[in-house]
């Protein structure tokens, strides 16, 4: 268990915040363009903090759609995060506050590093740098891109509409690892499409997550593994 | 609801969610079709919202415009295995371009 290997983990969870950090600028233009103002946005990344769900709230918000849609769609997505923390939680063993600090630093990134380590000692080095570099570039970023966002103008103009659309599309490409994750997006975003004209805004992605449930109810040949990242 | 009633209770539901897999006995929850589809929510979540973020158009049918341009881009970049936000920049990019050049 040597020193050089926890400073790799270490360094790895720093990169992925820098990285995560970069596309936090576009979610805080997002927010804005969808007309939250940045206290709004940097709100949200603190307290929501799960990059899929936030994309997801704004994105219903700007195309429309009501708040209880929004909340909505975002809870959903967020459900991953507590299977996440039934796993993590077995290597990160806190109590009080500091287990919920650690609860809420549980997301796709510092579960994939964390699950992904030889021993419990560098699990922990991994998930705490990971989730706190994450934690902090993410809503740093979120406040400049917001700031940027407001004096942007026309989101249109700026192809933001499209940023959304391809945020969404680099989000769920890792998961498309097997025919039946690429059979229920496709099955998904045929539902959202055709019940949209006859629906309110927010609702057919509601709709669409029957598709989920259709991919997990019928038999299984395949082993499904956990992609994280 | 107003918007700050939309981030507090969305950000409410978000911890709460993350509290309950650290409190929740894992046998609750580790039955094999919970698990199954729990594993394909986000993926169907995020087919639809490619979808109505790409081709939607409030309250008529589906539409073809710049923002298909970007999805194209946004997925041959991703093919060609590129980062996150390279792939965020060429979509705005071509969507931008195209409707510079008074396109979609």
């Amino acid at each position: 268990m040597s020193e050089p290997a926890a400073t790799a983990v270490a360094r790895k969870g720093l990169l992925i915040g820098v990285a995560t950090g970069l596309y936090g600028i576009s979610f805080g233009a997002l927010a804005a363009t969808a007309g939250l103002d940045v206290w709004q946005a940097v709100a949200l990344s603190a307290l929501l903090f799960s990059g899929g769900s936030q994309f997801a709230l704004v994105g219903v918000l700007g195309a429309g759609g009501t708040g209880a849609a929004a909340v909505t769609t975002s809870a959903m997505l967020g459900l991953r995060n507590g299977f996440y923390g039934l796993q993590v939680s077995r290597l990160i063993q806190k109590r009080g506050l500091r287990r919920i600090l650690a609860a809420h630093l549980t997301i796709d990134e510092s579960t994939a590093v964390t699950i992904a380590q030889p021993n419990t000692r560098l699990a922990r080095v991994g998930f705490w740098a990971t989730g706190g570099a994450v934690f902090v570039f993410w809503n740093a970023m979120t406040a400049v891109g917001a700031v940027l966002g407001n004096a942007m103008g026309d989101p249109k103009a700026w192809g933001l509409d499209a940023a959304a659309a391809a945020a969404f599309i680099a989000l769920l490409w890792p998961r498309l690892t097997t025919t039946r994750a690429r059979l229920t997006a496709l099955a998904a975003a045929a539902i959202a499409l055709l019940t949209t004209p006859h629906a309110p805004p927010g609702t057919p992605i509601l709709v669409a997550a029957t598709a989920a449930v259709v991919a997990g109810l019928l038999p299984h040949g395949e082993t499904v593994e956990d992609e994280g990242l | 609801m107003n918007t700050w009633t939309v981030v507090l209770l969305a950000g409410a539901i978000s911890i709460a969610t993350k509290l309950l897999g650290y409190l929740v006995p894992q046998r609750w929850l580790s039955g094999r079709v919970i698990s199954q589809v729990m594993h394909y929510l986000p993926v169907a979540l995020l087919g639809a919202l490619v979808a109505v973020q790409t081709f939607g158009s409030g309250s008529h049918g589906p539409a073809i415009d710049a923002r298909s341009a970007g999805l194209l881009v946004a997925i041959v970049a991703l093919v060609c295995r590129a980062p996150f936000l390279l792939v965020i920049v060429l979509a705005a990019l071509t969507a931008a371009l195209l409707r510079q050049a008074g396109l979609g």
